[in-house]
């Protein structure tokens, strides 16, 4: 019975130890040194924490992570301690990384990003790799107390009144999203996947448990070849990559510089998936003539369902225009709308909230009851037992197909560059600025920006974004900035939107 | 060098780009900015950078892109 992530990894080390598991260009593991590497930084955890010999009432340990393969490692040997991993970008303003700290009180914090220089408070993956012993009889005690509710991971995602907050995802969440894309897509084992996702992107989860569920291997692709993507396609050819499971905003890039013709086509790429937001038709049709050979999927769902929900294959070429569908359900998975009385919708073309239920719903946010129960809802059909639901706060619509549409979002929640914000949590830190009287920020999706309207005493762009850049990530950042005197009005004395909204959307050039 | 250097920090208005010289290698500026970065340059120097010009040793400093420039606009 496979009840937790790692008898994945064990079952594919016992098979063949020497079959490389991951990769990044600068270093490399087997199936047998990943597990041994994950099972000393999981002895070392149990040894040097209180929390010995359960995996009752597990914790987080968060996890300074880098693009490389120790990152990945370190996420299993915190599994093997019997507790819960919690990505954590350490590039991150300070501020922003103490609100997620504190939030999550972490167990420990352990550092892998494989640097000369450890963060403060933290322990280093590589010292802990280097001079631990493992200790079987204290993982095989965690092992035995393990249920598949337990979390696996702890992924942060912006919050709208400012602090961000932590999808809390189970085992048995994890595995069932490998089971479906085993059946769905007929994944097998001489997969490469090419990772482009961070690692606190839930993205990257497909990469991490597809591989293992697989026995197949992740090459973990440098960042910088994504934002100059002059040698990405050299890198994927060198590398044999065959899948590639990205947010949208990386085939983006490809498209967008044009970026097939200087080298040749990467002939053994048999899957392109992506999800994150909308893909253009346009880009998509720029990957299809360039590599013909591949499978084409669209992915649709938000970190609270476990990375998707619904797919749909592209098997015809649409016109440049056209909407791509979000599709269909996964199997095991319930994907429904309801309209704004709580019913259920079941005709074409009407526009409702995109719900999901099942096995794939996160456990919940993390210490954050309030927001918990104002996401994850009572089932509007089920009311004899307790049954809950998640309302993703996407507006969909069925087509003739009876394929899901994405329409629009219901809140200020945006996606720029592959990112999900809140402009609310973009507005708090603005608003906190002592120059700055008030603001507004609003989403120009034609030129794809994050416009800022604000309010002081004169014109301060520079003196904002200095500001900012000690509270906010930097793909939070507002990329245009309008001063004002005084910030127009309606007639409820608010911000007028309306207003300030028609001042955006026209196409530079 | 100066039309450049305005244009660069339009984009990221909280660094000083006669100094930095690891932008890509340090991971200072972001797809975002470079997106940013290549179009005004393509539309006020009236060039076009293509694929084989995005590497990162062109994109590490102000002084780089700017060889860049004149190479491309040198034909």
């Amino acid at each position: 019975m496979i009840f937790n992530v790692l008898q994945l990894l064990e079952k594919n080390a016992s098979a063949n130890s020497e079959k490389i598991a991951l990769s990044d260009g600068t270093s490399s593991v087997t199936y047998g040194m990943y597990r041994e590497q994950a099972r000393r930084i999981g002895s070392y955890i149990i040894k040097n924490t209180s929390q010995t010999g359960s995996c009752y009432g597990s914790r987080p340990v968060a996890v300074l992570i880098d693009r490389n393969i120790l990152s990945i490692i370190t996420f299993m040997g915190v599994i093997y301690s019997g507790n819960f991993y919690v990505p954590v970008d350490a590039s991150m303003p300070e501020e922003r990384i103490k609100l997620i700290y504190q939030t999550l009180d972490p167990l420990m914090v352990i550092d892998a990003r494989g640097r000369e220089s450890v963060m403060e408070g933290a322990e280093d993956a590589l010292s802990i790799i280097e001079n631990t012993e493992t200790d079987d009889g204290l993982l095989d005690a965690v092992r035995s107390g393990h249920i598949d509710t337990d979390p696996l991971y702890c992924i942060f995602t912006s919050g709208s009144t400012g602090v961000p907050k932590g999808v809390a995802v189970s085992h048995r969440s994890v595995l069932d999203l490998t089971e479906a894309f085993h059946d769905s897509f007929g994944f097998s084992e001489d997969l490469v996947f090419g990772n482009q996702a961070p690692f606190d992107f839930d993205v990257s989860v497909k990469d991490i448990y597809n591989a293992l569920f697989n026995n197949a291997r992740v090459e973990v692709i440098p960042k910088k070849l994504f934002k100059l993507p002059g040698t990405l396609v050299d890198y994927i050819r060198e590398k044999h990559i065959n899948t590639l499971i990205w947010a949208v905003s990386a085939l983006r890039i490809v498209a967008d510089f044009k970026t097939f013709g200087a080298s040749a086509p990467p002939e053994e790429i048999r899957y392109i998936m992506f999800s994150g937001e909308v893909m253009p038709v346009k880009a998509l049709n720029y990957w299809m003539d360039n590599v013909p050979g591949a499978r084409y999927v669209n992915l649709y769902g938000p970190t609270e369902i476990t990375c998707n929900c619904t797919y749909y294959e592209i098997k015809k070429r649409h016109e440049d225009d056209e909407m791509l569908p979000v599709g269909k359900a996964f199997k095991n998975t319930r994907v429904f709308l309801r309209d704004d009385r709580n019913q259920i919708i079941s005709v074409k073309d009407q526009v409702g909230e995109i719900c999901v239920s099942g096995t794939c719903l996160a456990l919940g946010y993390w210490n954050n009851k309030e927001r918990t129960d104002a996401a994850f809802l009572p089932d509007p059909v089920i009311s004899a037992y307790p049954s809950r639901i998640y309302a993703t706060g996407d507006m969909g619509y069925y087509n003739a197909d009876g394929d899901i549409v994405f329409a629009s979002r219901k809140d200020y929640q945006i996606k720029h560059m592959g990112h999900r914000i809140e402009l609310g949590e973009v507005e708090t830190a603005l608003n906190a600025i002592p120059f700055v009287t008030v603001s507004c920020c609003i989403y120009d999706s034609i030129n794809e920006k994050i416009v800022c309207f604000y309010q002081a005493e004169s014109e301060c762009r520079k003196e904002i974004v200095l500001a900012l850049s000690k509270k906010l990530p930097k793909y939070m950042w507002p990329n245009e900035y309008r001063f004002f005197n005084e910030m127009p009005m309606n007639k409820n004395g608010k911000i007028d939107r309306v207003l300030l909204k028609k001042q955006i959307g026209e196409k530079k050039r | 060098m100066d039309r450049l250097l305005k244009i660069m920090s339009e984009v990221r208005p909280d660094l000083d780009f006669e100094i930095e010289d690891k932008l890509i290698d340090d991971d200072i500026l972001d797809s975002f900015d470079i997106i940013a970065i290549v179009s005004e340059v393509n539309f006020e120097f009236d060039i076009e950078l293509n694929v084989n010009d995005l590497k990162p040793e062109n994109f590490n400093s102000a002084e780089a892109l700017y060889d860049l420039i004149i190479k491309v606009q040198n034909g």
